[in-house]
């Protein structure tokens, strides 16, 4: 406790601000047309959305997460490499002492993975055909709750 | 009267077409006869009713050895075109013990770190009789010698192969991401395979020029066409300015597109591909062989049309897609597996897409008779107008400077992803239908249990590669990469100290590393 709540003071969220979402493309994969909608989309929602670019590693992602001071975190990777990958940057978040970022993942994961997923603490998981509004409104639904965090902390 | 229907392009499709649509039209110059210029009706005189269109289904294994006995049962049912997919720290150019491998190895293909692993790869296989397409870009060069080195062991020399390399580095910038270099060191590496090529490999197909990746990054088929012509151009000028003649290379080249689901425009699209292509080598580059001016082109069927929600349906989609690719006249179709949106597919799934392309070819009489649709209102209207979209598209990429300024500068990726963001907007809006997702979506989905790769595969490719460094010479190795990075630095054709690198067993990922030493890697401007 609590580096979420110390990094929401920083981005200073409030139920009607934005958030600072990190859009990331872990691994080899270069295929990023999920991620770049995704990104146009959040931002559209009037979020700021930071992009990695492709081939980055885990300890990458994990430190633009860290600079830029954001509370969630939206990988994608279709390779088939969505475990390892998420395994690591938990890892490495927690070592930031930055468990509490939140975490989407999206790409082509079998249902048995989302549930794998979600077992090491991601936080939502979209696969193919998944409406953007939904996604959009996970993230507003983040917002909400780091804004009544921050409000119970004051 | 309602508003005309839009077609993928953008393009107004009439809900009626009749002989005004195409008052005036000159069938001679327009289509000429199949297997003449301006080749619109097809590459060959006979097309299909010869034989069909090759069927060849891109699959890759974990391992070499999975591979390997993979192909030996392709080859003991009758396949001639074996089609390599590679896992992707071998796209990278990084070998299987790096550590931005991890959890990659053997994903999705198969793992090729040296001499030793292709040795396994086509153990037992005359490679004088099979064709491999190799889909492998930045690190081409070594994958193909490393092929010729193995070939050379079982006594089939260079000019006894046939296959394909993808090589297509410019799109990778634009859509599939597996870039190393910069541009025009890509492009430099490029045009010493197709001058090593033109000399050592003679009937290998040295490229496959490919709108598929960008089409499935977003692109229109308008889209699709024109930046993959423009980068075609720029492969040509850049062979040309080589010292190469256009018609010593040109005739090796090959295309690549996807088939979508919307029939009409797919037939329209690979139509003006073919005349569009034509007419530029002709007029703009002086190519006075016939084959230089034929578009030859693989198709694939659309990935991304492909549904994780109620995935059966997507069989129906693959069996209309595949159609479409053989009504515009395709040399080869891949159909994909309808479990494609949620894993990697099965070996069921895997041969029921065979077998929707046996449908096709045996089953219906569409492969009767040549480019069916000639001469129709409707498809000479759109291929028409595709064929202004394209020209159009193309000369916003020449007034950019040619296809690697306008990479360069992101026009082509943005457009792409404007076109992306625009059809995902649609389905959300439901504006546009996609049965199952959007529009007749069942409350429940049923389980499904896809293909797992095992973890192992990393391990031992990891042991492979320790016993490797252990046993080889390491000197000579040292050396040979010396030599290849002089190679690099200079002018010299790259391949002959690469092949001799390779040969003493160094590392694919050594080998692009002494690259990426002289020549540095590509960081894309990247926006949204």
């Amino acid at each position: 406790m609590n580096a979420l709540r110390q990094r929401a003071d920083l981005g200073g969220v409030a139920a009607s601000s934005r958030l600072r979402v990190v859009i990331a493309k872990p691994g080899l994969d270069g295929h990023d047309r999920g991620a770049k909608v995704i990104a146009r989309a959040l931002r559209d929602a009037g979020h700021e959305v930071i992009y990695t670019g492709l081939h980055q590693t885990p300890e990458q992602i994990v430190a633009t997460v860290i600079a830029e001071d954001a509370p969630v975190l939206g990988l994608s990777v279709l390779s088939g490499a969505h475990l390892t990958i998420v395994e690591r940057v938990r890892e490495l978040l927690a070592r930031e002492d930055a468990s509490d970022v939140r975490i989407l993942v999206g790409g082509i994961i079998p249902d048995a993975d989302v549930r794998l997923l979600e077992a090491m603490g991601v936080d939502a998981v979209f696969t193919p055909g998944a409406d953007i509004s939904g996604i959009v409104e996970t993230v507003d639904r983040f917002r909400a709750e780091l804004a009544d965090a921050q409000g119970a902390a004051c | 009267m309602g508003s005309p229907a839009q077609s993928e392009s953008g393009l107004p499709i009439q809900p009626v077409y009749d002989g005004t649509s195409v008052a005036g039209f000159d069938a001679d110059a327009k289509l000429g006869s199949p297997g003449r210029f301006p080749y619109t009706r097809g590459v060959y005189p006979t097309m299909y009713t010869g034989r069909p269109w090759t069927m060849r289904q891109y699959a890759g294994f974990g391992t070499a050895k999975e591979s390997n006995e993979r192909y030996h049962e392709l080859v003991g049912a009758g396949t001639g075109g074996l089609s390599v997919a590679f896992d992707l720290p071998t796209q990278m150019g990084y070998d299987s013990d790096e550590a931005i491998a991890r959890g990659e190895v053997g994903k999705v293909g198969v793992a090729v770190d040296s001499l030793d692993d292709m040795r396994t790869l086509f153990q037992g296989l005359p490679l004088d009789k099979v064709s491999t397409s190799m889909t492998i870009n930045a690190p081409a060069a070594s994958l193909l010698l490393l092929y010729q080195l193995v070939a050379a062991e079982q006594g089939v020399p260079g000019d006894r192969l046939t296959g394909t390399i993808q090589n297509d580095v410019l799109k990778e910038y634009i859509a599939r991401g597996t870039y190393i270099f910069p541009p025009q060191q890509s492009l430099r590496l490029i045009s010493d395979i197709f001058a090593y090529c033109h000399r050592e490999l003679p009937r290998w197909n040295t490229i496959s020029i490919s709108g598929y990746h960008m089409a499935e990054a977003g692109a229109t088929p308008a889209q699709e066409i024109a930046f993959t012509l423009a980068n075609a151009k720029e492969y040509v000028r850049t062979a040309i300015a080589a010292g190469l003649d256009v018609d010593d290379f040109a005739p090796r080249l090959s295309f690549f597109f996807v088939a979508r689901t919307t029939l009409l425009e797919e037939i329209a699209k690979f139509r003006a591909a073919r005349r569009i292509w034509a007419r530029v080598m002709r007029d703009e580059f002086g190519a006075r062989n016939p084959k230089s001016q034929m578009l030859r082109f693989h198709t694939q069927t659309a990935g991304v049309q492909l549904t994780a929600q109620q995935p059966e349906v997507n069989l129906v989609r693959v069996a209309l897609q595949g159609l479409g690719a053989v009504l515009g006249g395709t040399q080869s179709l891949h159909t994909n597996s309808y479990d494609e949106a949620i894993a990697l597919p099965t070996q069921k799934a895997a041969r029921l897409a065979l077998r929707t392309q046996q449908v096709i070819a045996y089953e219906t009489d569409v492969t009767a008779t040549v480019d069916p649709f000639a001469g129709s209102y409707v498809m000479e209207s759109m291929t028409d107008d595709l064929e202004g979209a394209v020209l159009e598209l193309m000369r916003a990429v020449e007034d950019r400077g040619g296809a690697v300024a306008a990479i360069e500068q992101g026009f082509q990726k943005s457009e792409i992803e404007k076109s992306a963001y625009r059809t995902a907007l649609e389905i959300d809006h439901q504006e546009r239908t996609v049965v199952g997702v959007n529009k007749y979506v069942l409350d429940e989905e049923e389980p499904y249990e896809p293909l797992r790769v095992d973890p192992q595969i990393e391990l031992d490719q990891r042991e492979r590669l320790a016993a490797l460094r252990e046993e080889r010479d390491g000197d000579a190795v040292l050396r040979a990469l010396d030599a290849l990075r002089a190679a690099a630095r200079g002018t010299d054709n790259v391949l002959p100290p690469m092949r001799e690198a390779l040969r003493l067993r160094a590392t694919a990922g050594e080998v692009a590393h002494a690259l990426r030493d002289v020549w540095g890697t590509y960081v894309p401007h990247d926006t949204f």
